[in-house]
């Protein structure tokens, strides 16, 4: 399973460093994502408190991750 | 902490740099979030502060600090059924630096904490790129963690644990209203899993009740993978409703599921209105059993819940008031919050030991509720 990650993660990396942001047209113009720019429309609108919740269910659940970004260890035992 | 692994976060670094400056992104927000955190229930009781700093230094650095700590009172059923009730401390700290090159975020962090019986320490790295006119952003992560275990009734006692995490997240504009993300994680343990303190149960007909305990003993590996999809969506009215889902598995033989669904509601005088609900279930490790048939039934043995067939379900409410929106001094905005979860667990072969008279294996299910209290304030400079 780790291996496949790390293949994915390098090839997401290669097209990390090849696509320009210019060649790929956006179909949502910057002048109208006032929406998405609402404070309200933010993925993680509370980030302390994000952080928190996370470590509830970590030492409460058998499952763990997917949270969209690398963290630390959890330090409960 | 592995070599190759460090080459992989330093080739991550190096290809991430490559496509320069062709589109605005921005360092994450200055801000200071102050918040009181409380977890009680099934005899447990876990409070205390956490403190979040972000403060930008210069053009591109930006530098995050968080302090921790959790106090804990616990009265858990595992304790009074097979140890002593018994109250600790933990203390968590976080440095972070940030540094934004053209289109790129890379981040590095270090996270140490500390109980009288464990230590754990992470290191972590992440490139984040915007990419096709800042419609997609992609993040991949690595971390490290190196944890140390100890026993409190035993001084000589000391266990390692290393840790692997590799992350990758990728998040997408879809519609003016509508954004979505996806996020992968893939976490390896290796060393002293299980907890020292901890028993499993077996049949032991010479004893009074009917069994006997004996210490866990878990693999000394373990590797998971977790997906999930989350979705946040402006509504035509001032609103936002959010959905996600996750499906982690591991090579324990866990498998769960989570769903989460939420609506987030402006209201009048800077008032926010927040609301959530959150599913949870997971099927058993492999070597999990309530009730062992004999003594050393098997190579590993696990009786913590955590490890059992369960489902939890979560309901939120919440509110926030924006009591600086035009600037005061050097405070641009500034929030208080109150957020209450209150999470139902219900266990399909846990059994609640405190029941006497039962036959072995007979005793009810547990389950138990607990309330989650978040108070904080948040400033923005």
């Amino acid at each position: 399973m780790t291996k496949t990650l790390i293949r994915t993660a390098a090839a997401c990396a290669v097209l990390m460093a090849t696509a320009g942001c210019s060649n790929v047209e956006p179909w949502v113009k910057p002048y109208e994502r006032d929406h998405l720019a609402d404070p309200i429309m933010a993925l993680d609108m509370h980030p302390v408190a994000t952080a928190y919740e996370l470590h509830v269910w970590d030492a409460r659940e058998g499952a763990r991750g997917g949270t969209g970004g690398a963290g630390g260890g959890c330090g409960c035992n | 902490m592995p070599s190759r692994h460090f080459d992989f976060a330093i080739l991550l670094l190096l290809l991430t740099l490559l496509p320069g400056a062709l589109c605005a992104t921005v360092l994450p927000e200055d801000r200071a979030d102050v918040l009181y955190h409380r977890y009680e229930g099934g005899g447990v009781t876990i409070d205390g502060p956490s403190v979040l700093l972000r403060k930008q230094v210069g053009k591109n650095f930006s530098l995050s600090a968080n302090y921790y700590l959790d106090m804990v009172s616990s009265a858990s059923i595992d304790v009074v059924t097979t140890a002593s009730p018994y109250t600790e401390e933990r203390k968590q700290g976080s440095l972070g630096v940030t540094y934004l090159y053209g289109n790129t975020l890379m981040n590095v962090g270090y996270t140490r904490s500390d109980e009288s019986d464990y230590a754990a320490n992470s290191l972590n790295f992440s490139v984040s790129q915007d990419l096709f006119g800042q419609m997609t952003t992609v993040t991949l992560g690595y971390a490290v963690g190196w944890d140390e275990v100890g026993k409190s009734n035993d001084p000589e006692f000391r266990r390692d644990v290393d840790r692997q995490q590799y992350s990758l997240a990728v998040t997408q504009i879809v519609t003016r209203s509508l954004i979505m993300s996806f996020a992968f994680d893939a976490i390896t343990d290796e060393g002293f899993l299980n907890n020292p303190y901890r028993s499993v149960r077996f049949l032991a007909a010479d004893q009074p009740a009917g069994y006997q305990f004996e210490p866990e003993v878990y693999p000394n590996t373990r590797t998971s993978g977790a997906g999930a999809i989350t979705a946040r969506y402006r509504l035509p009215w001032r609103a936002a409703l959010h959905g996600s889902y996750r499906y982690f598995s591991d090579t324990w033989g866990i498998e769960s599921h989570t769903g989460e669904i939420g609506y987030v509601h402006p209201w009048k005088y800077g008032i926010t209105f927040s609301t959530r609900y959150r599913h949870y279930t997971q099927d058993q490790a492999d070597f999990y059993a309530d009730l062992f048939p004999r003594s050393n039934a098997q190579n590993f043995m696990g009786r913590d819940k955590e490890l059992s067939t369960f489902q939890s379900t979560t309901i939120r409410a919440g509110a926030s008031w924006e009591f600086v929106s035009d600037g005061w001094s050097v405070i641009e905005k500034g929030s208080l919050n109150l957020f209450w979860d209150r999470i139902r667990f219900d266990y399909e072969n846990f059994r609640d030991l405190r029941v006497t008279g039962a036959a072995p294996g007979e005793e009810p299910l547990y389950g138990f509720d607990a309330d989650v209290v978040q108070l904080f304030v948040s400033f923005w400079f």
